[in-house]
């Protein structure tokens, strides 16, 4: 090999309505990482489909990618892509919970590979040997082989598809936000293996993600990426510390994990009120089954105070907001609104009481009558007339001409902004916030908790905020609770708890979040 | 579970005995007037009938002789065909079940790799041939494709005999593959659209372009996700198959097969109660063997119920 590296000259994708990605190019040098940096819709995706050859219908490319041993120049024929694919570009999927077949076990999808890519015929127990192996190198025991995608937790199971992205031995991989779907303490586990394994065979590696703070150490070139064109390009040391574009100075002060609470958040905190608590929640536990989720836990939400609730996936920290809010039945314990004490379910709360925000505005929002209409049936409930719709709006911050939209027209975060809207209606006390961020992007992330911040000064409202996100939780919340395993492991002032955690627990936790923020 | 399932298909059984008992003698008709026929009837001869078949009880006590003799194994006596109903039916089972059996084969041997590749290549013209076929398939009625096949198969390119069993075996074979085309034509339009769009979804997900992005071969891509489509199928099939059961009524009329659906239609129309009874409690019991076993396929199927089983 002379000069392995990957170069890509030209690339363009072009989509049902004109040029989604304007041309750009890139290199990549013999065992180096690229990161492309870009919120969702900025493109960054379709290119990396587009270097996969796996471009979705209706989107075609143009360009030219030069690896060691061919060129390819796009559009490609399905013959050159199948002989590319797999043995010289490897693309590695965001989420390892769809990207296995549920019914096949992990050891036979890494097999596939290994024979997809070989040039003979393997016997059975080559086949497994060579499975065991590449599990090894990925951290994980040959009896994983043996196991269904089910069986395995996220990070395990991003491990798998690392396994068997690699198996073929690429040229380059490409990952597509390998760990947004994995929990904090997974996240970086996992770029530290891909970066291990890349460094190791001298693989080119093309990073993607939303988060500038991930790839601080793990990539040697950034690309910026905002509207299908690349804004800002360099070393990633030099665009971390001095940006030149704005977009990208906002991508960094939008990251949660580089700023503190914000500004608004701050004021609000030292004007609420927190006299006597509104929701106290005692010794609650829940079991589904034979598996206790929660096990004994107490959480008090004071007025005008905002709680956060942190913890990873099968936590219960979920579980503890459905059950305050009725929509799950504790099996024992006891929760207190107001002074009175409320029987497990929906029947015994009132919806002026409390409401929730789901994490999905997607799935959350009817798609098929308009926003006025969804805010107007839940002023109706309130018993306040249609006419306040605008008001409405206006205090989530959208245009009143929103109300004729349907909820496909809407962004992400414009969506979220109508579900709280929608939450508010019935002016509650009490609004739990269950992972209402999580699924948007970090700039649309930062003005939804902003929004969230005046709605609290403005109506005095109380907020539980859920959330697996210890820097999402740091920005907005005055207390906080981390959960694992269904018990409380740390509570206390959310700055306190953050900054000094005592909880090994919470300690790793804040470890995990700052190893992939920059640290200044 | 099993046991719950037994338990509730033995129910419904009796819900269903009961059902058919009664509209059988809502609707109108006199077996007796069946029974005797141009004879001329002498009120002894009427009160003979009755009283041999139970006819002068009140019917809660025809229901609960027809019911206690069924639980000691004796389905009755057909009426109409003067022999007891298990020889009747033990007479006409295997036609239908060769004819069943021999439709939903053809169903399934042309409709899942059609179905297949018509969501491999959607758009292309396999696709909008399966498509086409499917809705006439679906809209076609059975009675109306048996007549135009019998014309054309058997009448104008005379390779298929046009009526009858056939003599056994090989022969029977072959006077079965026109009736089971007709069946299978409805059935596999059913089976074809529920592959296509179960495997148009598993086509869009990830762990197929994963697998793409692998470099894995085509075939073994689409094997991949016929086996993640293959619990939908199995459901939809094991659904239509019951389709199977009003459709051999038709096919069997259509072709003069000596099979439960002739038997079934001539003894409704005789109110010939003990071989009605019997045929529908067969079967809702064919029904429900289809369903426990589909639920048993799932379970061999999808690794996520079996563990969810296994904790039980």
């Amino acid at each position: 090999m002379t000069h392995a590296h990957v170069e890509v000259a030209g690339l363009t994708i072009e989509g049902p309505a004109g040029v989604v990605v304007a041309p750009f190019d890139f290199a990549i040098g013999r065992g180096e990482t690229l990161a492309l940096i870009g919120e969702s819709g900025s493109g960054k995706t379709l290119s990396a489909k587009a270097i996969a050859g796996l471009l979705p219908s209706g989107f075609s490319a143009r360009g030219s990618i030069a690896l060691t041993t061919a060129t390819i120049e796009l559009p490609a024929t399905d013959a050159i892509w199948r002989a590319t694919r797999g043995r010289r570009i490897s693309l590695l999927l965001q989420d390892p919970f769809t990207s296995l077949s549920p019914v096949h076990r992990c050891g036979t999808q890494i097999a596939m590979t290994i024979d997809a890519a070989s040039d003979r015929r393997l016997s059975r127990s080559e086949c497994a040997d060579l499975v065991t192996q590449r599990l090894a190198e990925v951290n994980l025991p040959s009896d994983v082989a043996r196991a269904y995608p089910h069986e395995l937790s996220g990070g395990m199971r991003q491990r798998v598809a690392i396994a068997a992205a690699l198996a073929t031995d690429p040229e380059l991989l490409i990952a597509d936000e390998p760990t947004t779907a994995l929990d904090a303490s997974n996240q970086g586990e996992i770029l530290d293996l891909l970066r291990r394994l890349q460094q190791a065979r001298g693989m080119a590696a093309l990073l993607i993600s939303h988060d500038l703070g991930m790839v601080r150490g793990r990539a040697e070139h950034v690309l910026v990426m905002r509207h299908g064109e690349i804004v800002e390009r360099g070393d990633t040391s030099s665009v971390l510390t001095a940006p030149s574009h704005p977009y990208t100075r906002a991508l960094i002060e939008a990251d949660p994990s580089l700023t503190d609470r914000s500004a608004a958040v701050e004021r609000a905190a030292s004007d609420a009120s927190m006299l006597n608590d509104l929701v106290v929640a005692t010794h609650v536990t829940k079991s589904f089954g034979d598996k206790a989720v929660l096990h004994g836990v107490s959480v008090a939400v004071g007025r005008g105070e905002t709680v956060g609730i942190v913890g990873e996936s099968g936590s219960g920290k979920t579980t503890i907001a459905r059950c305050i809010a009725g929509l799950e039945r504790e099996s024992s314990g006891e929760i207190v609104f107001d002074g009175v004490v409320l029987a497990p379910g929906r029947a015994s709360r009132t919806p002026k009481q409390m409401q929730i925000v789901f994490q999905d505005p997607y799935s959350s929002l009817n798609p098929m009558i308009s926003v006025g209409r969804s805010l107007k049936l839940a002023l109706r409930v309130a018993g306040r007339p249609a006419s306040d719709l605008n008001s409405l709006l206006r205090l989530v911050e959208l245009p009143v001409e929103f109300a004729v939209k349907r909820p496909a027209e809407l962004s992400g975060g414009q969506r979220q902004r109508v579900a709280i809207a929608r939450a508010l209606a019935v002016q509650p006390q009490l609004l739990i916030c269950d992972e209402s961020v999580s699924a948007l992007d970090v700039s649309v992330q930062k003005q939804i908790l902003d929004l969230l911040a005046k709605l609290r000064v403005d109506l005095g409202l109380s907020i539980l905020f859920i959330s697996h996100d210890l820097a999402v939780v740091r920005q907005l919340a005055d207390r906080v609770y981390v959960l694992r395993n269904g018990e409380v492991v740390e509570s206390g002032d959310c700055h306190d708890v953050l900054n000094a955690p005592t909880h090994p627990y919470t300690q790793t936790l804040v470890a995990a979040s700052i190893h992939e923020a920059p640290t200044h | 579970m099993l046991v719950v399932r037994v338990l509730g298909t033995i129910g419904i059984l009796l819900v269903l005995s009961i059902i058919v008992f009664s509209m059988l003698h809502l609707a109108p008709g006199d077996i007796v007037k069946n029974l005797l026929g141009n004879r001329p009837s002498s009120p002894d001869a009427v009160a003979a009938i009755r009283a041999q078949y139970h006819l002068d009880q009140p019917l809660y006590m025809q229901y609960l002789i027809w019911l206690g003799n069924t639980l000691t194994g004796d389905f009755g006596q057909s009426i109409r065909l003067q022999d007891s109903v298990a020889n009747v039916i033990g007479a006409r089972l295997g036609i239908t079940a060769a004819l069943s059996g021999l439709s939903f084969l053809i169903a399934l041997v042309v409709a899942i790799p059609l179905g297949v590749m018509s969501a491999v290549r959607s758009g292309s013209w396999i696709d909008r041939f399966a498509t086409g076929f499917g809705i006439v398939g679906l809209s076609a009625p059975t009675f109306a494709v048996g007549l135009l096949l019998l014309y054309v198969f058997a009448f104008y390119v005379p390779i298929f005999p046009v009526y009858g069993a056939g003599d056994g075996g090989l022969d029977t074979l072959w006077h079965l593959v026109l009736p089971a085309i007709t069946l299978a034509l409805g059935l596999g339009a059913i089976i074809l659209k529920l592959t296509r769009t179960a495997m148009l979804r598993e086509l869009e997900s990830d762990y197929v372009t994963f697998g793409r992005a692998r470099g894995l071969p085509d075939r073994q891509v689409h094997l991949i996700a016929l086996r993640n489509a293959a619990i939908p199928i199995v459901t939809g099939a094991s659904l239509v198959l019951t389709f199977l059961v009003g459709g051999t009524v038709l096919a069997e009329t259509t072709f003069a097969l000596p099979g439960l659906g002739t038997l079934l239609q001539g003894s409704v129309l005789f109110k010939d109660i003990a071989v009605v009874q019997a045929l529908t409690l067969l079967v809702a019991v064919t029904i429900a063997t289809i369903a426990l076993l589909a639920d048993l396929a799932y379970i061999f199927l999808d690794p996520r119920i079996r563990a969810r089983e296994g904790s039980q």
